[in-house]
């Protein structure tokens, strides 16, 4: 038989597949079935989040944060509101810290059984994302308890959260605790031991602990590479330094390290709520600095300075000194970090959202090159990638 | 805390002289100016020296500044593991003169440089791939800068008769709402006696009419 020679093949990857995790469009030069270069062509989700920012006030910029990474909102609206906490020099009652820390973890258990479950639907297991979204489930239920809404919560503000607890909340969400490792426990006979799910993910996209430093990873994809580095305990914010839990590093960096750290942080999230529920002090929710904070609805109705100072909230807002600033938390998928520069007036001069997910991306040519074509779906989705913080 | 950011702009303006123009600690922490021309030499400086190993770029970004004679400000954040220290590296630019790029130094920076050229129009010498970014293929402009409308330019939508998308010049059924938030107690207090409130202007203007 004649030998053929066959033309490089440039392949369209998206933006619309199930696979790509929303509006990714991965532009891949082929090799017969061999990636050899790809080319991830981003933004068609990019909706301006940093402009309009510019022109609303500091409150008014706070539900913006939900939409950004659409599946652990709590955690950017965390780093938005420490920035301007930061700016303002304000403290925040201890009470609001641990009700952070906890809806913290909350969302990073919402976001890893998203992410893992999703992974493994990818690979091919159906099963795992029947069962990690019934969980979700309760745990948005819990979101809605204490903010009205499944998703786009805005509840962590600056100088604290919006609402106490309401009451019975915390012995549902220790019942919870109670029952969650359970679910961790099926989801893990179904995939750790998996053969298939082994032979997708062990030693795909590996890299190595220099590498991933120089890539800008943070978070499980950066443990993963066996850096012991998690900003809850090297750069604690609010009350983690109270909390006692393990940081989850991998050994190998390959897609299945990345699974392997997840799961694990799991069950450190639960341990973090457990915690933080039984510590939790009693006392005010929010700060008590009128010029920055709400009054209460009660206090309206019989103080004219707390009618005014409502007034003044929620028309001119507050204004901030002037200086800049970057704040950043370990949010599920790595450092999330907002970059702000006030000019002494109520809206932010300037606020640059720094995104865990954009630098995965760039690392996905690095990632994937020499790899087959089915292997960049599983090196894209054990890296947790979601559009809204990437195109912003 | 602060004295070890102290201690640490004291080393890295001291190991590079020639580089460092000035070293500030704020509310952000600790944050060395540059130039243009010395960027590269003090971050593989600031990447290898074993006081600094800060390895990791965690952004880079910009601020606009219209009224300065070098508009834009770049950001670059970086972290180190080693040391557990954050720092920031600044440096001031305009839209002609083109910037080094620091993509051999750190492989993150490629695409939060092709960010900044995109949305501010801060261009990158030695970049090995500058194109737009986040903005739609074949986009003009560039939408962070302070001059661009919140609204911009042009707006999409699908043609039924073309059976294609078209791109027309934006129309606002409404006007867009800006708000003067210049509250008259804080104006007097702020800005003195000597401006007044706003809508002075207006009242003064009705007197000179009359008299």
């Amino acid at each position: 038989m004649a030998e053929m020679t066959i033309k490089p093949m440039t392949l369209n990857f998206g933006p619309q597949h199930p696979a790509a995790h929303g509006v990714l469009r991965l532009v891949l030069e082929m090799d017969g079935e061999v990636i050899e270069r790809a080319d991830p062509h981003i933004g068609l989700l990019h909706r301006g989040t940093e402009k309009l920012i510019e022109y609303k006030t500091y409150l008014q910029a706070v539900p913006y944060f939900d939409r950004l990474d659409y599946v652990s909102p709590m955690c950017q609206e965390h780093a938005y509101a420490l920035a301007v906490e930061k700016l303002l020099g304000l403290e925040v009652p201890a009470r609001a810290q641990y009700i952070r820390v906890l809806f913290s973890e909350v969302t990073r258990i919402l976001n890893h059984l998203l992410n893992i479950t999703t992974f493994a639907l990818d690979v091919g297991a159906m099963t795992p994302l029947l069962w990690g979204f019934e969980e979700r489930e309760k745990l948005m239920e819990f979101y809605e308890r204490v903010s009205g809404a499944r998703l786009h919560s805005a509840y962590f503000r600056p100088g604290g959260v919006h609402q106490d607890l309401p009451a019975g909340i915390a012995d549902d969400m220790l019942a919870w605790i109670e029952s969650f490792p359970k679910i961790i426990d099926d989801i893990e006979s179904l995939l750790t031991e998996n053969r298939i799910f082994k032979q997708r993910t062990v030693d795909i996209g590996v890299i190595s602990a220099a590498e991933a430093q120089a890539w800008g990873f943070s978070g499980p994809s950066l443990r993963a590479s066996d850096v012991a580095w998690d900003l809850r305990k090297s750069q604690p914010y609010d009350a983690y330094a109270d909390m006692d839990f393990d940081v989850v590093i991998g050994k190998t960096g390959d897609c299945y390290a990345r699974y392997l750290v997840r799961m694990e942080e799991m069950r450190q999230s639960l341990k973090i709520m457990r915690q933080a529920i039984e510590k939790m002090p009693s006392g005010p929710i929010k700060s008590l600095d009128r010029k920055v904070s709400p009054p209460k609805r009660g206090e309206m109705k019989q103080s004219m300075e707390a009618l005014i100072h409502h007034f003044k909230l929620y028309t001119e807002g507050y204004h901030v000194p002037a200086g800049e600033t970057y704040a950043a938390v370990e949010a599920p998928k790595g450092e999330f970090g907002v970059f702000i520069v006030a000019d002494g007036s109520n809206r932010p001069y300037r606020c640059h959202i720094r995104a865990p997910g954009y630098p995965f991306l760039a690392a996905m040519d690095f990632l994937c090159k020499g790899h087959m074509l089915a292997d960049s779906v599983a090196i894209l989705g054990s890296l947790d990638i979601v559009f809204g913080e990437i195109d912003r | 805390m602060t004295q070890a950011l102290i201690d640490l702009g004291d080393y890295i303006a001291s190991a590079a002289p020639n580089e460092v123009l000035n070293t500030e600690i704020g509310v952000g922490g600790l944050s060395v100016w540059t130039r243009s021309a010395s960027l590269l030499r003090l971050m593989t400086l600031l990447r290898d020296d074993s006081n600094c190993q800060f390895k990791v770029l965690v952004t880079v970004t910009a601020v606009d500044y219209p009224d300065r004679e070098e508009r834009f400000e770049l950001v670059y954040c970086l972290l180190s593991l080693k040391h557990n220290q954050r720092i920031t590296v600044k440096l001031a630019t305009d839209e002609a003169n083109p910037v080094p790029s620091v993509v051999s130094i750190f492989p993150s920076a490629n695409w939060y440089e092709r960010e900044v050229w995109d949305l501010y129009g801060v261009l990158f010498s030695d970049h090995p791939d500058l194109r737009r970014i986040l903005t739609d293929y074949g986009f003009e402009g560039h939408p962070l800068r302070k001059d661009f409308p919140l609204t911009g330019y042009v707006e999409v939508r699908y043609d039924e008769e073309q059976k294609r998308v078209v791109y027309e010049p934006v129309k606002l059924v409404q006007d867009f709402r800006t708000f003067d938030f210049m509250s008259p107690w804080e104006g007097m207090t702020r800005q003195g006696p000597a401006v007044g409130l706003p809508g002075d202007e207006k009242a003064n203007v009705q007197n000179e009419g009359k008299a």
